[in-house]
């Protein structure tokens, strides 16, 4: 297997450790949660994503393991405001921060809270949260303002897109026209299970979304896709649970990459990746970003 | 692999005291006693809950949820998920303390011949649970709160009388207040490593990805990581300052 070298210089505007960041809505509800990650080998951190209101969430079951992968509907549940007091003992640590909105002001607003971010990433994305998320994100000229509105902030703003759309490379080139720094792609791939015994339902929202192995081959596809249509880094996520997957997502057009759903098999993800990953002699990662586009 | 709830038919339902009942259903789950799993009650939500058998567990009424499952009986449905967490691993000599609904995990694992000396203790005699059945398995101590029954106290005054020193593994479950009392007593001891503390905090997920049950100071997960932890993994942080609820905002 090819081995690559740990980055020298900032990968879309952040200073990561290495090219492995922990996913949003991972183990990112607090402080220490993140700080625990980070100490095992995440290259960077991005927070659960946070509002301009608190909410709890959807009524449970709010995630099930299913084969290959998981499905959640969490709701977005956040702390709101609060978070800031949450994440200020990781000042000056790669933590980007997940933000979502109804409108591009409330964009702004969030953004505003968080001066010591490394970056943003903004939530137009996610499948189950009316009114937030991808009801917006589908919407190219609403994720071109909430870019611009953020930007102002003068942080890295990167824009994750979701897949459940017919084509994610309008979507991505809206973001690079707002003046996004990178696109991570992609969110979860709506999705539903079906109690037979109980004949409802399993999650309590009904249907939410897929994330995992199972949709590894999906998330390639959208950043080969995307490296096509824009100019700006993209970040891989989807299903990512080797090294070679790493390698892979990389060939695709991938400058780094976000991995969650495989802390579900073990919390130290980060550190064995990266045993199999990284060597002294390895070859600088830019040798290999969209490589594969013969 | 798929970890679907599993569809289970209620055959029973045991009134405990005025405020716990215990659910028994058609279906086994081979668990270690501290571990837990989710119940789903459908169309109301899914919550966290010790077995207190093969096929059963015990509940207190305590909000919503558990409101909705008291309105249940024989012939309806719920769904389990687990067992979750790790569980208790005692050695040696044990002592385990309860206080309340927290008896649950306590109960099975005294069920199962792991109890040397048991110190139950709730608020009133009427509130007793399984206090008939561990003193059949275990040295029992009683204390209640307003001294209808054993000692007229909380169980850390029972604490106080006896030699905890004598045991290897002391094995904890209540509300907070109650097991920071424990604590501080084998804090000052110098023996917090020998406490096996079973933590209890809003959960979503129950298996490890959320963040939701996650603990100050160390990040650890109740869910996965826990329930059960040693009291020297505990003695810092949020415990019994602050936890967090749904939203993640602290409380």
């Amino acid at each position: 297997m090819i081995q690559i070298q740990l980055p020298e210089e900032e990968i879309a505007g952040v200073p990561l450790k290495n090219h492995m960041l922990l996913a949003a809505g991972i183990l990112g509800t607090t402080g220490a949660s993140l700080k625990r990650m980070l100490d095992l080998g995440a290259g960077g951190v991005v927070t659960k994503s946070i509002g301009p209101e608190a909410i709890p969430g959807h009524h449970g079951p709010a995630l099930i393991p299913v084969d290959g992968g998981l499905i959640n509907a969490m709701g977005l549940p956040n702390p709101s405001k609060d978070f800031v007091e949450e994440i200020a003992p990781l000042k000056g640590e790669p933590v980007v921060v997940s933000i979502f909105g109804g409108t591009p002001e409330q964009f702004g607003t969030v953004a505003s809270w968080f001066p010591d971010a490394a970056a943003f990433e903004l939530n137009l994305s996610c499948p189950h949260a009316e009114g937030y998320g991808a009801s917006i994100g589908v919407n190219p000229r609403i994720v071109r303002e909430c870019t611009d509105i953020v930007k102002t902030y003068n942080k890295p703003v990167w824009v994750k897109l979701t897949p459940n759309v017919t084509d994610i490379k309008i979507i991505g080139k809206a973001a690079e026209d707002g003046g996004a720094d990178a696109i991570v792609a992609i969110n979860t791939v709506k999705a539903m299970r079906i109690s037979t015994e109980m004949r409802r339902p399993v999650l309590g929202n009904f249907f939410g979304g897929l994330s995992g192995k199972a949709i590894f081959p999906i998330a390639l596809r959208s950043v080969y896709d995307l490296y096509e249509a824009v100019d700006i880094p993209i970040i891989g996520c989807g299903g990512i649970s080797t090294a070679d997957n790493v390698l892979e997502m990389m060939m695709a057009g991938a400058s780094a990459v976000e991995i969650g759903s495989a802390i579900h098999d073990s919390v130290n993800v980060f550190s064995e990746i990266a045993a199999d990953l990284y060597s002294p002699d390895g070859i600088p990662a830019e040798e290999i970003v969209g490589c594969a586009h013969v | 692999m798929s970890e679907m709830p599993e569809v289970v038919t209620i055959t029973t339902v045991v009134n405990e005291t005025p405020t716990v009942k215990t659910f028994v259903f058609d279906k086994l789950f081979a668990f270690r006693p501290g571990q837990f799993c989710m119940v789903w009650i459908p169309g109301v939500d899914e919550i966290p809950m010790a077995f207190s058998g093969a096929n059963s567990i015990t509940v207190m009424k305590v909000g919503d949820a558990t409101e909705a499952l008291f309105s249940l009986k024989a012939g309806d449905k719920i769904g389990i998920r687990g067992p979750f967490g790790n569980g208790f691993w005692p050695s040696g000599k044990v002592l385990a303390i309860a206080g309340g609904i927290g008896v649950t995990p306590l109960f099975t694992l005294a069920a199962s011949g792991e109890v040397d000396t048991f110190i139950l203790g709730a608020r009133t005699r009427e509130e007793l649970v399984f206090a008939e059945e561990l003193a059949k398995v275990s040295d029992l101590k009683i204390a209640t709160d307003d001294g209808t029954f054993g000692f007229h106290g909380f169980v850390t005054g029972i604490l106080d009388q006896i030699d905890v020193e004598s045991y290897d593994t002391i094995c904890v479950c209540g509300p907070e207040m109650m097991m920071k009392g424990i604590l501080d007593r084998l804090v000052a001891k110098g023996i917090e490593n020998r406490g096996q503390f079973s933590m209890h905090r809003y959960m979503k997920c129950a298996v490890g990805v959320c963040g939701s049950c996650c603990m100050d100071d160390h990040g650890l997960r109740v869910c996965k990581d826990g329930p059960v932890f040693t009291g020297d993994l505990i003695k810092t942080g949020e415990f019994a300052h602050h936890h967090r609820g749904p939203s993640g905002r602290k409380e």
